[in-house]
């Protein structure tokens, strides 16, 4: 049971879709705005709020330079720790040992904690494929699981879910997998949630092996961290006797201490709290209390090439908190399932072609271009990620891999270079639109203010002026006013 | 002191008033205007689709053309961006480092606002303008430049304006260059909100920093007749009182056609 993003087809197409469903536009403009507000509100609280943005992005700059040293001290914190460390270079390799581990076990079925990471990787399609359940237990997680959905958000995967509809999917589904909810459930948040707790309680207390990600890997201590406001996650690190952790290698901070610094920026930016509800930190294997078997796989899976690059590299530094998402206003009108990946969104839209590569897929060279620029994301990043520099920079490296191609737009823009590198050039281009204005002058239609406008055009124009007017060109350009005015100070200096 | 005019080529195709306007209101505060005729245009639009190498040649123009000047004055916040943070970019893509250090060495660029308050120091440029507006700050001026209050400022202290606060006034109106035709769609989305807030805020003009995004809003407020006009802050900011031989009568001030709404002597 679960859907897929392949064949999601590029950006503005499967924008559309998502721009005409008033459901979806009205679900996702009431949740972002809500969780924006909340946001704004508590980093508002925070007079050092800058200084810790400065400091979160410094650590993560200075964790990556040194990556390698990191990853290993890591391995031996872990190990020293009781713990089993794989590294997986690719989702392939990942999924392949998560299956094996849960197969050496004899178990048909897992409890996984909300995880970017496995979302990543397709975790639940290859344990499925080999014969074991994947249980999501995080309530948004469960929803889009249950509903034979694809997540849309990073934090709340299901924002695009009201709840008429997931108590409907709820009556539908859950007893098809466990636990089946009361007949007479209602919409209202408490007994959806409470049907939750009902339908997951028996997994978590049957489940042998449990699935997780980190949102931190303390290098010094082999500590791994969890944030979560559930519970759930709790559940999962905790009853089960087995515990496998996908972790990507970006998610290392140093020293302990350095969690400081990252446990004050995450919560406010991410769900608008002041802390979150449960913080579970595990050092290996602790002899009678809590999972006897821990292993944590550090997944590449397109890090590396990340890493590789100069300019996209502090795309790294994500703690994947989903403020830019939820500030986006793009996100908030086309949703998340427009971009294609399980990362949506500003961070989406940079993340997905670098961990995929650019210039081989109309779908992925779409994203980069999914954004007005406006700059709203880099403004409320905790760390500091400057994704419109990184959206301008992917631009050009899918340029530049379609270079020489008969396509239209390079034809247009190696046009407009030349009229636009030589002020003569610039001149005669804008005698033509200076005659096409006084050919247009008379027109009826005008803009408020009084200036002649045209309603819908054919052809390309269409794009434009479907559903906004374009103003008449100037009968005169400045340029050509200037000249002949002395700048105003000949004649009576009026424009023509 | 004489300052270089940026037009933008935008302005100067299809906008000719605010260039008007920008040098109208900068000689009547004193300040000699020169409109370097070689210019053509930032390259902006080539540098956010990602032709980094086709914005080559506009910035060696560009650099050229405003050699020599103390100051450069530009009616864009978007464009004032692209100079500020872009050229550098650009420059260092063309492999000449004479072109990196032009760009360091610029004369420095300002946005209108940012001229007019912190260059020259006012904020009451002696306009007048009897009209109910609002504001919209561009997100090129608001996050990539910090103009913060400096537009508002120069609104309040004109005389006979009534600036009314535009609803989500941050949150952008969807222009994004090519992105108001590559997603058309979705700019439209954005644009539409941003009309009904316009709409919301009672206003009678709409003024910003810009006259790409003024473009975008203005031609969804024209298509659906919303009655609200769209002007450039430097076109307000030239209008003076017009010389009234005559008492006037009441027609004459509340009429949108009126003399009042011309940029002082500019047409
Ligand atoms: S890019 Fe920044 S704002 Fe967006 S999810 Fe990552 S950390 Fe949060």
């Amino acid at each position: 049971m679960s859907a897929t993003f392949l064949g999601t087809p590029a950006f503005p197409t499967a924008a559309r879709a998502a721009l005409a469903d008033t459901q979806l536009r009205r679900n996702l403009a009431h949740a972002t705005g809500t969780i924006r507000a909340k946001r704004a509100a508590v980093v508002g609280e925070v007079d050092e709020w800058e200084r810790l943005r400065l400091a979160g992005a410094a650590l993560k700059d200075r964790t990556l330079r040194h990556l390698d040293t990191y990853l290993v001290q890591l391995e031996e914190s872990l190990t020293r720790a009781g713990a089993t460390v794989h590294w997986a270079r690719d989702a392939a390799e990942a999924n392949r040992i998560v299956v094996d581990i849960a197969r050496v076990h004899g178990t048909d079925e897992v409890v996984k904690v909300k995880s970017m990471a496995t979302a990543e990787i397709g975790l639940n399609e290859a344990l499925e494929a080999a014969g074991i359940h994947a249980w999501e237990t995080d309530l948004a997680e469960l929803i889009v699981q249950l509903g034979e959905d694809l997540p849309s958000h990073i934090l709340v995967p299901a924002i695009h879910r009201n709840r008429s509809e997931v108590r409907e999917i709820f009556l539908r589904e859950m007893g098809r997998h466990g636990k089946a909810a009361p007949r007479d459930l209602t919409d209202t948040p408490a007994e959806l949630a409470a049907a939750a707790r009902a339908h997951l309680r028996e997994k978590f207390l049957r489940a042998k092996v449990a699935v997780s990600g980190a949102n931190f890997a303390v290098a010094e201590t082999g500590t791994l961290a969890v944030v979560e406001s559930e519970g759930n996650g709790r559940m999962c690190l905790t009853l089960p006797e087995v515990l496998v952790s996908v972790v990507g290698i970006e998610k290392l901070v140093p020293t302990w201490a350095d969690l400081d610094v990252f446990l004050q920026l995450l919560p406010r930016s991410s769900t608008g709290e002041r802390m979150n509800p449960y913080t579970s930190m595990w050092t290996g294997v602790t002899p009678g209390d809590g999972p006897q078997e821990v292993h944590v796989v550090l997944l590449d899976n397109g890090r590396t090439d990340v890493l590789a690059d100069e300019v996209g590299r502090q795309a790294l530094r994500c703690i994947r908190c989903s403020a830019c998402l939820n500030v986006c206003p793009v996100y908030e009108r086309t949703g998340g399932h427009s971009y294609g990946s399980v990362y949506p969104g500003p961070i989406g839209a940079i993340l997905t072609p670098m961990l995929r590569g650019v210039g081989h897929d109309t779908q992925l060279d779409s994203l980069p271009y999914a954004s007005s620029l406006c700059g709203a994301c880099f403004e409320v990043c905790p760390v500091r990620i400057d994704i419109p520099e990184v959206l301008v920079h992917l631009r050009t490296k899918v340029v530049d891999a379609h270079r020489g191609e008969p396509k239209v737009q390079n034809l247009a823009m190696k046009a407009a270079s030349w009229a636009l590198s030589d002020a003569r050039r610039t001149a005669a281009a804008e005698k033509v639109s200076g005659a096409v204005g006084r050919v247009l002058r008379g027109t009826k239609r005008r803009a408020p203010g009084g200036r002649g406008v045209l309603g819908a055009l054919p052809g390309p124009a269409a794009a434009w002026s479907d559903a906004r007017d374009v103003p008449v060109p100037a009968p005169e350009s400045f340029r050509a006013w200037w000249a002949r005015t002395d700048g105003g100070r000949r004649g009576n200096g009026g424009a023509k | 002191m004489t300052v270089g005019l940026l037009v933008t080529c935008m302005n100067d195709a299809l906008f000719p008033d605010t260039g008007r306007a920008v040098v109208t209101l900068l000689r009547r505060l004193g300040v000699e205007v020169d409109f370097p005729a070689a210019q053509t245009c930032c390259g902006q639009p080539m540098v956010n689709t990602g032709y980094l190498d086709e914005a080559v040649p506009l910035l060696r123009r560009h650099l050229e053309a405003f050699a020599g000047y103390e100051a450069v004055v530009v009616p864009s916040g978007s464009c004032a961006g692209s100079v500020r943070h872009q050229h550098r970019l650009v420059a260092e893509r063309s492999g000449d480092p004479g072109l990196v250090r032009a760009v360091e060495q610029a004369a420095p660029v300002y946005e209108l606002s940012e001229y007019l308050v912190d260059v020259l120091g006012v904020v009451d440029v002696g306009a007048y303008f009897p009209h109910r507006v609002t504001y919209h700050p561009t997100c090129h001026s608001l996050r990539m430049l910090g103009v913060g209050d400096r537009p508002t400022r120069l609104l309040q202290a004109v005389r006979g304006l009534r600036l009314v606060e535009l609803p989500a006034a941050t949150e952008c109106c969807g222009f994004g260059g090519t992105f108001a035709v590559k997603n058309s769609e979705t700019s439209i989305a954005m644009g539409a909100d941003k009309a009904r807030h316009v709409r919301e805020s009672g206003a009678e003009v709409l003024v910003a920093g810009d006259n790409s995004c003024l473009t975008h809003i203005g031609g969804l407020l024209s298509r659906e007749r919303s009655g609200v006009r769209v002007m450039h802050l430097a076109e307000v900011l030239a209008a003076t009182e017009p010389v009234i031989e005559e008492a006037p009568r009441e027609a004459d001030r509340t009429s949108a056609g009126s003399a009042a709404l011309t940029a002082g002597g500019a047409r």
